[in-house]
């Protein structure tokens, strides 16, 4: 850009003294510039060269692939299907990867390089085009009628309006089964269900829960209840038994906890994750999801991260066998804080 | 051999015969049957010794007589189990203060190690170090392990045992180098941050499902390279980053004219 492209009155100048055009112009198209291919027979057979032995790489590959296909079958092992998987990803690679750059290699360096431009033509129709649509639509809205057959105009805008419903109604309707938000308040504990290992199911006795130790916890029969996935979802607890000494009580929840046992819902209030990483020295639990993190100890309140309100405690006690039972259900409903507003 | 030959029909020759028979038998099981396992077998002078190791290396923090004090642990009770995983994973003695004591080469020989557990078992009643058979993981069934895995230690640990991240610089330790016993003694005491998983709770059978679980694993991966196993964070910057990046490249070098 030098000085005889600067046209126009007004001339302006940079920081060190060049003048600067008033409005950049169209520069058009760069100088052709001829490929080393084109000018230099040498470099021409090069490019040829370079391309067969990408080409030869693929037949490679392929040839790679099948011998591995057939000399190194998989036996079953974990170490012979990945190695198998390895050679026959790696020749499909070469075999594939071979022709493509071959290809584009060849198209850039070999093939013609002539440059052409087109310019677009614009985008408005002309008058003549635009005046004959309006006159198509227009007898269009002639020849039906709608104008002046009132009865046939109502029939078909209630026709065109009611006929999504046959879709939208069955759809929507299907969505979450059921409109009984209420039963996400109430998970399967009870007055006397007793708390069971997860997986295995068995009952758990309360001189069984050392201190230090927690046992992931499922109610008793949940496998027999309907969509016992869903029900498992928000029954989840896990129990642990504390030193009393460290252990930190409301007044009214007292009798919630059994000789140091304290059970609290798994689901996270944040977002509902299972909050499971539990840290037996600081009695801290921490969800994987977000670091939200709760002090067992100190009635699950929140000691860090973005949950707002401790993890709903369950009820527990013993029965008659030793065997721990849930005093009740839990007395708010379990995870994100979004529930708590259907109270 | 001619005169033992005439005093063959001697009235003392069925109780000579049967009193070597008996001397034959109980060399021969002596020499065939293995004895009792060594840990089984401590003696008082091992205990001693252990008491001897334990006031050199480990009273400076735990205490003369391992009562321990603010912050350091009594180990009155915690059994020869907890003394085996700390010191044979190199964890105790321990180097420094930290978030939580890192696993290292063992200081301690295997014998030293069974001393050690020795005095401390002597202090008080507590788990004792699984027998081999307890431990081994042909004998344990792979797939409860998962089972019982994915509920008590996929979280902290991850999905097939690589480790995880905990709170204030704690974390959970990869798996993979850690001997079937160390994994059973560590569900067995609860070590640092992990809580304890008596036998009440998880079986000494699903203790070796699990140990099972954990010895198939370190086959590998059989789609390839594992990227650490940490999960699809990590994946996910593989493909984005790797993956997307070489295709940009080679738009780049398709669209860009041959010199």
């Amino acid at each position: 850009m030098s000085d005889e492209t600067t046209t126009g009155d007004l001339v302006r100048t940079s920081p060190d003294g060049e003048s600067l055009p008033e409005r950049f112009e169209n520069p058009g198209l760069p100088p052709h510039r001829a490929r080393l291919a084109d000018t230099d027979p040498a470099a021409d057979k090069r490019a040829e060269r370079t391309v067969v032995v990408l080409f030869g790489i693929s037949v490679l590959g392929t040839i790679g692939a099948l011998v591995a296909y057939f000399a190194l079958p998989s036996d079953g092992s974990v170490a012979s299907v990945r190695q198998t998987t390895l050679l026959l990803g790696l020749g499909l690679f070469l075999a594939m990867a071979g022709i493509g750059i071959a290809a584009v290699h060849w198209a850039k360096t070999l093939m013609s390089d002539h440059e052409r431009s087109e310019n677009r033509h614009p985008q408005r129709s002309s008058d003549e085009t635009r005046a004959a649509a309006i006159e198509v639509l227009r007898e269009g809205v002639t020849d039906s009628g709608i104008a002046r057959r009132g009865v046939l105009k109502g029939a078909v805008v209630s026709a065109l309006a009611l006929a999504p419903l046959a879709i939208a109604v069955p759809l929507v309707g299907e969505v979450g089964g059921d409109w009984n938000v209420s039963k996400f308040r109430h998970t399967l504990w009870e007055r006397g269900r007793r708390l069971a290992k997860d997986p295995s199911g068995e009952f758990i006795k309360a001189s069984d829960v050392t201190i230090g130790s927690v046992f992931h916890v499922i109610p008793d029969g949940l496998r027999e209840a309907d969509h016992w996935i869903e029900e498992k979802a928000k029954a989840v607890v896990l129990l642990v038994r504390l030193d009393p000494r460290v252990l930190v009580e409301a007044e009214d929840r007292k009798d919630w906890s059994y000789e140091g046992i304290v059970a609290y819902s798994k689901i996270c209030t944040h977002v509902g994750c299972p909050v499971a990483l539990y840290e037996q020295q600081t009695h801290h639990l921490l969800c994987p999801c977000h670091q939200s993190t709760f002090d067992i100890a100190d009635g699950a309140k929140v000691v860090f991260g973005p949950a707002k309100r401790p993890l709903p405690q369950l009820p527990i006690t013993v029965d008659e066998e030793g065997y721990l039972v849930a005093q009740d259900d839990f007395n708010e409903p379990i995870g994100p804080s979004f529930w708590e507003r259907l109270k | 051999m001619k005169a033992i030959a005439a005093h063959r029909h001697h009235r003392f020759v069925p109780a000579a015969l049967l009193l070597l028979a008996l001397l034959v038998t109980g060399a021969v099981y002596a020499a065939v049957v293995p004895g009792p396992a060594s840990a089984a077998v401590m003696t008082t002078s091992d205990i001693t010794a252990g008491q001897k190791l334990f006031t050199a290396n480990c009273a400076t923090c735990h205490g003369p007589s391992a009562e321990g004090r603010d912050g350091v642990p009594t180990l009155v009770g915690v059994g020869a189990a907890s003394v085996d995983f700390q010191v044979s994973t190199g964890r105790m003695p321990m180097a420094r203060n930290g978030p939580q004591a890192p696993a290292t080469d063992p200081v301690f020989t295997t014998e030293q190690i069974a001393q050690l557990a020795a005095y401390v078992a002597s202090l008080g009643a507590g788990p004792a170090v699984p027998s081999p058979e307890q431990v081994d993981p042909a004998l344990g069934n792979a797939a409860n392990g998962m089972a019982l895995f994915r509920t008590n230690c996929a979280m902290c640990h991850g999905a097939i045992g690589a480790g995880g991240s905990l709170s204030e610089g704690k974390y959970a330790p990869r798996l993979g180098n850690s001997t079937p016993t160390q994994i059973y003694t560590a569900m067995l005491t609860g070590p640092q941050s992990m809580p304890v998983f008596n036998d009440a709770n998880i079986s000494p059978e699903e203790k070796r499902d699990i140990i099972a679980f954990l010895d198939a694993q370190l086959e590998g991966s059989p789609g390839g390279s594992d990227l650490g196993s940490v999960g699809p964070i990590a994946e996910a910057l593989w493909v984005w980053v790797v993956g997307i990046g070489a295709l940009i490249g080679a738009a780049v070098w398709i669209g860009a004219k041959s010199s």
